[in-house]
């Protein structure tokens, strides 16, 4: 058998870079793709409802009972979080961007993110989770 | 005391894929990984291949990934880590063998942002002076060795091979904003591709690798405001 000396191409799957461990950084860039795609998701979903206004008012108005529905309350609390958390760490890409020192304080950027997420954000869900406890009494 | 180094290994001549193989090599808490390393090589098993030159965190050969992490064997000591010690190769780059890996095209992209001072000759014999404070704005990046300890941290660079990549660009930082160089204007083109700096998530994983402790992300944040103001 002939003897091979190629080097082994690197693997790219999941699990290879799952294997790596990286700190707040890596994290904040996992989440920031992961709600980014969630936030895609919800423009999809916003273009075909909109759409329904004109084209197709009784689906319109169906889709929006599902909206209003506890599961549909549930799917909007977890898209604005989705929302809500790629908003704020952009700002702190944005903030690092133009003042790289910060870089310096990228962990302390990324606890205030977090700060402001469940500060802003758990008001936000209660406003919009409440009508499910109304219709559950 | 004991631990247990587990190491991928791979010989091309014999294997289709990587595998672990496990040691319980004995260890002093102030012994380096390298050391470790040495010791089962010696002891266990003479064909266990990995790079190292200086020992002293100089060189930058033995960047591997040691718990997870890209550190270099020679800086890293048994207690700083658990009972076990589990040691790959950098990812991201081709495997020649065990914990070797082919620098090739990490060197290629290094080469490719002209890192040497580019000046016409100076008149005279005269030296080229530089203030402190000129010296200032890029010493931080003049630190690097080369490890690519960076480069293969970097999940930018995992999903696209071509991306030039941390160490590159800290290299191309430290003749941008040298004062005495006259090519900036041509690196800034070169980095300004689209596997140049803009592949940069802001991920940290660089410089929370780097065995020299370079702010990596600063300086390619600054590179790419300076690629946008050019
Ligand atoms: S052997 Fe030279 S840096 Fe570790």
């Amino acid at each position: 058998m002939a003897r091979s000396t190629a080097p082994l191409p690197p693997r790219r799957t999941l699990k290879d870079y799952l294997a790596y461990r990286g700190g707040e950084g890596m994290v904040a860039w996992a989440f920031h793709r992961i709600s980014g795609v969630a936030v895609w998701a919800f423009v999809l979903l916003h273009v075909l409802d909109i759409y329904f206004v004109g084209g197709n008012p009784q689906a319109y108005n169906e889709l929006l009972k599902i909206y209003a529905s506890p599961a549909g309350r549930m799917m909007e609390t977890l898209l604005g979080a989705a929302l809500f958390y790629h908003a704020l760490n952009g700002m702190r890409i944005v903030v690092m961007d133009f003042w790289p020192a910060l870089t310096a304080y990228h962990r302390t950027l990324w606890r205030i993110v977090w700060v402001l997420f469940f500060a802003i954000g758990i008001p936000g869900a209660y406003i919009i989770l409440k009508p499910i406890w109304e219709v559950v009494r | 005391m004991d631990v247990e180094l587990r190491i991928q290994r791979f010989d091309p001549e014999t294997d289709q894929a990587p595998h672990w193989q496990s040691f319980t090599v004995p260890v002093e808490p102030m012994d380096r990984v390298l050391d470790v390393l040495t010791r089962a090589k010696e002891q266990f098993d003479g064909s266990i291949t990995f790079r190292r030159s200086c020992a002293h965190g100089v060189c930058g050969s033995d960047a591997l990934m040691i718990n997870g992490r890209n550190r270099l064997a020679c800086k890293l000591r048994v207690e700083q880590l658990g009972r076990t010690i589990t040691v790959a190769p950098l990812p991201g780059l081709p495997v020649v063998k065990d914990l070797v890996v082919d620098m090739e095209g990490f060197f290629g992209k290094y080469r490719s942002v002209m890192p040497f001072l580019v000046a016409a000759e100076p008149e005279g014999s005269g030296e080229r002076l530089q203030s402190a404070e000129q010296r200032e704005v890029y010493d931080d990046t003049t630190k690097c060795i080369l490890c690519a300890a960076c480069t293969t941290s970097c999940p930018s660079f995992w999903a696209e091979p071509e991306y030039v990549g941390p160490a590159a660009i800290v290299n191309a930082h430290r003749f941008i904003f040298d004062s005495r160089d006259e090519a900036a204007h041509e690196r800034l083109e070169i980095l300004a591709d689209e596997d140049g700096v803009w592949r940069c998530r802001t991920t940290f994983n660089c410089v929370e690798a780097c065995p020299r402790g370079i702010n990596i992300t600063k300086a390619i944040l600054e590179v790419s405001a300076a690629v946008g103001a050019r």
